[in-house]
C-alpha cells in the first residue's frame, strides 16, 4: 500500500450553494489515504459544508465526491449508512448526546451497530476513553465537561467503530494552548497509529501547518491554493500570503463593499 | 389592496408547504415505528419523559377542574331543583369534552414544549447531524419513539384526568353542597355511556395525543438551529397543537356525537 | 439521568395509574358494569309512548334496579312501542300480573321502567309479556291537558 499513495476521497467538479448565495464553484479536492490533509480558509467559506458534502448529509449541486470508490451523491441509502459507519467525524462541539453519560456517548456507535456483548462493549469503551485520556471521566455528563474535555469524548465516540476516515470540524477553535496541544497529539497519532485518514477543516495557521501533511486554501467558492504547509509558506500568492499571515488588508478587503465614506456621509447630511 | 391579497396569497403558500412538509415528515417517522417493536425501552424511556411527568400537572388540572364544575353546575342545577343531576352533568362534560381536550391542552404546554425544545436542541448542538453520520436515523432513533410515547400517553393522562375530576365534583357536591352520594354516582352511571361517552372520549384522546406529538416533533425537527429558532419553534409548538386540538376536537365530536347529542 | 430501573418502575406506575382511571370510568362512572345482564331472561312490553326511554335505561322495582332495556322498536301493527329488557336471573319471581311504567327520576332526571309486581301465583319467565303498562308522561301533554281543563273550567264559569 505504501507504493500506491491512492486518494481515498476524491472531489470533482463540485458546486453547491444556499439560494443565491455560491459555496464552491467547480471545486476540485483530492485526499490521500494514510494522510493528514486539511481544508484551511476564512470563516464562512463552507468548510464545513464540504464535510457534510463529503458525508452526504447534503447533497451538491453538480459534481462528484467518490469516497474509498463510491460516489456518494448516486449511492442508495442502505449503502450510504453502511459507508458512514466507516466515517468518524469530530463536530466543533464535539455533539455529545446530552442525555448520555460519557461512557454511553462513547458505547453509542457501538451498541447501535454492532451485536457485541456488553462486556465487550465496556472494553472497547474503556480502552477508547483511555486513548484520549479520560477514563476517569466515563460517568460524567456532557454538561460537567470543559470545552477540551467534551472535545476529547468526542474524538473518542469518533473513532469507537475504528473508522476509515475521521473529519474534524475546527479541532482547535476556542481551545486553550495546553488542550490544543493534546488534540493536535491526539489527532497526528491516531492518524498514524490506527492507519486512518484524517481531513481537518480550521483556520488556525500554526496547529494545522504543524500537523498536517498537505493543505487546501479555499475562499470566495474557489481553491485558491494548495500544498504541503512547507510550499504554502514560500508561496507567491497576494491571498495565501494574506491568509497565512494573517494581514488585515489585502486581496480581502478590510472594508465591506459600501460607497466612499465622503458619499456616505454627505448622503446622511441631506 | 393588491400588498393584502398577495400576503393572503404568501401565508396560504406557506402554510401549505410547512403542511405537505410536515405531512412528508410523518410518513418519514411512522415507517420507523415497527422497527421500535424491537427496541421497546427506547420508548420506554420516552413514556417516562412524556407520561410520567405530565402526571402531576394533569392531576392536579383535573382535580381543580371537577371541583368547579361541581360548585358552578351544582348552583345552575339547584335552581331547577334538580341537583341531583350533578354527576352526569359533570361526568358526561368531563369525559366527552374537558377530559380529552384540556388534557391535550396542558399536555401541549407540558410534553410538546419539552419534545420541541428537546429535539430543536440536539439540532442545534448538531446531535442530530452527529448522529447521522455514525450512520444512526435520528427520525428512527429519536423521533419514532416520541410520537409513539406520545400516542401511549396522551389516553392514559385523560382518564386520569376525567376520573379525577369527576372525583373532585364528588368531593365538592357531595362533600360541601350535601349533593346525595348515591344519588351521584347512580344517575351518573345510568347517563353515561361506556361505548358511546368513555370509548368516544378516549378515542379522541388518541388523535390528540398523536397530533400534539407531531407538532412538537416536527416543530423540534424543522426549528432554525439556533436559540431564537427553537424558543420560536417551543411556542408554535405550544400555539399550533393547541389549536389543531380544539379544531380536530370539533370536527371529532361532530362525527361521534354529531346524531346523539340530544 | 435516573436509573433505567427507577424510569421502568416509573412508567409501570403510570400505566398502571393510566388503566385504573380507565376501570374507574368504566365501572364507577359509566355504564359499563351494568351494560350486560349476563344469563338475565327477557321480557316485553308495549306502551303507547316511551318518552326519553332509551336502550340502557334502567329497570326496577320498588326503586332497585333489576334489569335494563335491551332494545326498543316501533310496532307499525299496533302503533306501539315495542320495549324489549333483560331481567338479571336473581330476580325471577315477577308475578306474571306485573305491571310495566315508565318514569322520571327527578324532574329533569333518565327515564326508567318501573315494575310493580302483582298478586298472581304463577312466574314471569324468559320471552313472556306484559300485559299492563303505561306510558311515559309527556310534559307537553300534560301542559296541554292543563291549559284545556282550565279553559273548559272559566267555561263553566260563565
Amino acid at each position: 500500500m505504501s507504493a500506491v499513495q491512492d486518494d481515498i476521497v476524491v472531489i470533482r467538479d463540485l458546486s453547491f450553494g444556499f439560494g443565491k448565495r455560491v459555496i464552491f464553484d467547480r471545486c476540485n479536492f483530492a485526499f490521500k489515504r494514510g494522510k493528514v490533509t486539511a481544508i484551511m480558509g476564512p470563516s464562512g467559506t463552507g468548510k464545513t459544508t464540504l464535510l457534510r458534502l463529503i458525508g452526504r448529509q447534503v447533497a451538491p449541486r453538480a459534481g462528484s465526491v467518490v469516497v474509498d470508490g463510491e460516489d456518494v451523491t448516486r449511492l442508495p441509502r442502505a449503502e450510504l449508512y453502511e459507508l458512514r459507519k466507516r466515517l468518524g467525524m469530530l463536530f466543533q462541539n464535539g455533539a455529545l448526546f446530552t442525555g448520555l453519560s460519557v461512557f454511553d456517548n462513547v458505547a453509542f456507535p457501538l451498541r447501535e451497530h454492532t451485536r457485541l456483548p456488553e462486556a465487550m462493549i465496556r472494553d472497547l469503551v474503556l480502552l477508547k476513553l483511555q486513548a484520549v485520556g479520560l477514563r476517569g471521566a466515563r460517568d460524567m455528563m456532557p454538561a460537567q465537561l470543559s470545552g477540551g474535555m467534551a472535545r476529547r469524548v468526542a474524538l473518542a465516540r469518533a473513532i469507537a467503530l475504528d473508522p476509515m476516515i475521521v473529519m474534524y470540524d475546527e479541532p482547535f477553535a476556542g481551545l486553550d494552548p495546553i488542550t490544543m496541544g493534546v488534540i493536535m497529539k491526539l489527532i497526528r497519532m491516531f492518524n498514524d497509529s490506527l492507519g486512518l485518514t484524517s481531513i481537518i477543516v480550521s483556520h488556525d495557521v500554526q496547529e494545522v501547518s504543524a500537523i498536517s501533511d498537505y493543505v487546501y486554501l479555499i475562499s470566495g467558492g474557489k481553491v485558491i491554493g494548495e500544498g504541503t504547509p512547507a510550499e504554502l509558506e514560500i508561496s507567491k500568492s497576494p491571498w495565501v500570503r494574506q491568509f497565512l499571515h494573517a494581514e488585515p488588508d489585502g486581496p480581502v478587503a478590510f472594508h465591506y463593499p459600501a460607497p466612499t465614506l465622503a458619499d456616505d456621509l454627505l448622503q446622511d447630511a441631506t | 389592496m393588491i400588498g393584502l391579497l398577495q400576503n393572503i396569497g404568501r401565508s396560504s403558500i406557506g402554510f401549505l408547504e410547512r403542511t405537505g412538509r410536515a405531512t412528508l415528515f410523518f410518513l418519514r417517522v411512522l415507517a420507523g415505528v415497527p422497527a421500535l417493536m424491537l427496541q421497546f425501552r427506547l420508548v420506554l424511556a420516552q413514556l417516562y419523559s412524556v407520561g410520567v411527568l405530565s402526571v402531576l400537572v394533569i392531576v392536579v388540572s383535573g382535580l381543580t377542574v371537577g371541583m368547579v364544575l361541581g360548585l358552578q353546575m351544582y348552583n345552575t342545577l339547584a335552581k331547577f331543583g334538580a341537583a341531583s343531576s350533578l354527576g352526569p352533568v359533570i361526568a358526561l362534560a368531563l369525559v366527552r369534552e374537558l377530559g380529552p381536550v384540556v388534557a391535550a391542552l396542558l399536555f401541549a404546554g407540558r410534553a410538546g414544549s419539552a419534545l420541541t425544545a428537546e429535539i430543536g436542541l440536539m439540532k442545534a448542538t448538531e446531535q442530530l447531524s452527529g448522529m447521522e453520520m455514525m450512520a444512526v436515523d435520528p427520525v428512527r432513533r429519536i423521533v419514532a419513539p416520541r410520537l409513539v410515547a406520545g400516542i401511549l400517553s396522551m389516553p392514559l393522562l385523560a382518564a386520569m384526568f376525567s376520573a379525577v375530576g369527576v372525583l373532585g365534583g364528588y368531593l365538592v357536591g357531595v362533600g360541601m353542597l350535601g349533593v346525595d352520594a348515591g344519588a351521584y354516582w347512580a344517575q351518573m352511571q345510568a347517563a353515561v355511556d361506556w361505548r358511546g361517552d368513555v370509548i368516544n372520549g378516549i378515542i379522541k384522546s388518541v388523535f390528540f395525543g398523536m397530533i400534539v406529538t407531531w407538532i412538537a416533533v416536527f416543530e423540534g425537527y424543522d426549528a432554525v438551529p439556533t436559540t431564537e429558532g427553537v424558543s420560536r419553534a417551543t411556542t408554535r409548538t405550544v400555539v399550533y397543537a393547541s389549536l389543531a386540538v380544539l379544531l380536530f376536537d370539533f370536527m371529532l365530536t361532530a362525527l361521534m356525537f354529531g346524531d346523539t347529542l340530544i | 439521568m435516573m436509573g433505567t430501573r427507577t424510569i421502568e418502575i416509573m412508567v409501570g406506575v403510570f400505566v398502571a395509574a393510566g388503566i385504573a382511571a380507565l376501570f374507574v370510568l368504566a365501572l364507577k362512572v359509566s355504564n359499563f358494569g351494568q351494560t350486560s345482564v349476563r344469563g338475565g331472561y327477557q321480557l316485553t312490553a308495549k306502551f303507547e309512548n316511551i318518552g326519553g326511554l332509551r336502550a340502557q335505561s334502567p329497570v326496577s322495582a320498588a326503586g332497585v334496579r333489576v334489569g335494563q332495556v335491551t332494545s326498543i322498536v316501533y310496532d307499525q301493527k299496533d302503533y306501539e312501542a315495542l320495549v324489549t329488557m333483560t331481567i338479571a336471573p336473581n330476580f325471577n319471581r315477577f308475578p306474571s300480573d306485573t305491571s310495566a311504567s315508565i318514569y322520571t327520576s327527578g324532574l329533569l332526571g333518565e327515564q326508567y321502567i318501573g315494575l310493580e309486581p302483582g298478586g298472581a301465583e304463577d312466574f314471569l319467565k324468559n320471552g313472556d309479556y306484559i300485559q299492563l303498562t303505561q306510558s311515559a308522561l309527556v310534559i307537553e301533554q300534560l301542559i296541554g291537558k292543563f291549559l284545556v281543563s282550565m279553559s273548559e273550567g272559566k267555561d263553566a264559569q260563565r
